[in-house]
């Protein structure tokens, strides 16, 4: 069923919010911060969004999943670009995204931004626990199971948890 | 498909050539890495410069494209540019499709390069190009954790045990005459310096000299002397091992032309 035609901006931007990113499926690409603009025009519409990371393979799906949201939602033509530039930073990323980051098990990035520079051996600071909110934490490795994801463990309760780093 | 002359496309694809036969090199060891973080941390390099390669086809594609009639010549895409080229139209130095040989020349080949690329991107940001600068800026932030991660690596092995240092010492002498390359400038190149499209590797090569020397110096590695250079790679010369790698890349698309998942 076709339903009624949207012409407002903002309200193509609360539909998006029902996309999830398939790898981090409790973030929206609201939450995320990717969806840089919405242009209208009539039933013509244009999503510009913005990589996480050059590789990063959930974009196509996320694409697709732009395209049959708003097929569904009456739009006849919809194009999704991707912009490189400027380049996108987790600085971008909802606090409602980081508070569902946090209660998934996944340690949001940390608001201050140890961003990875080039000295060598040294610790960013401390990252939280999101199993018993420790700050007694180790980094095992700054490559996780998606590019955007590093390894942590909690020295205090033991567990292995993510940390979706900052960039 | 024809090899093209234009400046702007050769340099495009030296771009991602490079990036293309590295991330390919690397991804042999998803499932063989030493251990299960690092198998992860090579895989997630691999990815990265595969997304890299496919921002740089995707613009020479546009480039040729528009430069062509299509009524004529089948528009070319990022697929055909990666999987239906020759091994004497592939524009990467010669460093980049060496095979990955031991851990030890894997994580020092990577630091070659991804201390060339830091410095690189660094200043392709200023390109008069915007697409080109567009991937530098996207690019450089993923680098960035590249050059640690190997740079961490190259002295985890170089001031190691007797056997890690022994065998990053033979990766350093048979991977330091390819070095040369990263830094010499393509006919291309100089053809696109005037318009401040593409980057003065000129500029480039003390500053990569200074943080190789930082690195082995940790590392208790003596920088290697009197070693001939090889080059080549850049003006489509290459070694046989990069029609060995196609061969095996490529024959998917060869076998079943235009083949989707």
């Amino acid at each position: 069923m076709v339903k009624d035609p949207i012409i407002d901006k903002q309200q193509v931007l609360s539909l998006l919010e029902q996309v999830a990113d398939p790898e981090v499926p409790v973030l929206s690409v609201i939450d995320l911060g990717i969806v840089r603009d919405v242009k209208l025009n009539n039933d013509e519409v244009e999503i510009i969004i913005t990589p996480t990371y050059s590789g990063c393979p959930a974009m196509d799906v996320i694409g697709m999943e732009i395209k049959m949201l708003l097929l569904e939602h009456g739009f006849k033509k919809i194009t999704v670009s991707n912009v490189l530039s400027p380049a996108w930073t987790t600085d971008w990323m909802s606090e409602s995204g980081k508070e569902k980051l946090k209660a998934y098990g996944i340690a949001p990035p940390n608001p201050t931004r140890p961003v990875c520079d080039i000295g060598l051996f040294t610790e960013a600071e401390a990252v939280q626990c999101p199993h018993c909110q420790s700050y007694i934490t180790k980094l095992v490795s700054q490559f996780g199971s998606t590019a955007c994801k590093a390894l942590y463990k909690c020295n205090d309760c033991l567990e292995p948890f993510d940390y979706f780093k900052c960039h | 498909m024809k090899p093209s002359t234009d400046s702007l496309v050769l340099y495009t694809l030296h771009l991602a050539d490079n990036a293309l036969m590295l991330g390919q090199r690397n991804a042999e060891w998803t499932g063989h890495g030493p251990v299960l973080e690092q198998d992860i941390a090579i895989s997630n390099i691999a990815l990265d410069l595969i997304g890299q390669a496919r921002n740089f086809y995707q613009y020479a594609a546009k480039q040729i494209n528009l430069s062509t009639d299509q009524s004529i010549n089948p528009a070319v895409t990022e697929d055909s540019l990666a999987y239906l080229r020759n091994e004497h139209d592939f524009m990467n130095c010669l460093l980049v499709e060496l095979p990955k040989g031991d851990w030890a020349v894997t994580v020092l080949r990577q630091f070659f390069f991804s201390t060339y690329q830091f410095y690189f991107y660094g200043q392709l940001i200023n390109s008069k190009d915007s697409t080109l600068s567009a991937v530098a800026e996207k690019s450089l932030k993923e680098v960035t954790y590249h050059l640690r991660w190997s740079a961490e690596w190259v002295v985890r092995l170089g001031d190691g045990t007797m056997e890690s240092q022994q065998r990053i010492s033979n990766a350093l002498n048979d991977l330091w005459p390819y070095t040369a390359e990263l830094t010499t400038l393509a006919d291309y190149e100089e053809a696109l310096l005037k318009e401040r499209i593409a980057v003065d590797l000129n500029s480039i090569q003390p500053l990569w000299r200074n943080k190789i020397d930082e690195i082995l110096a940790t590392a208790t590695l003596p920088t290697p002397k009197n070693l001939e250079t090889r080059t080549g790679g850049k003006q489509g010369k290459h070694t046989n091992q990069l029609a060995i790698i196609l061969k095996e890349m490529q024959y998917l698309q060869r076998t079943h032309p235009g083949a989707i998942w």
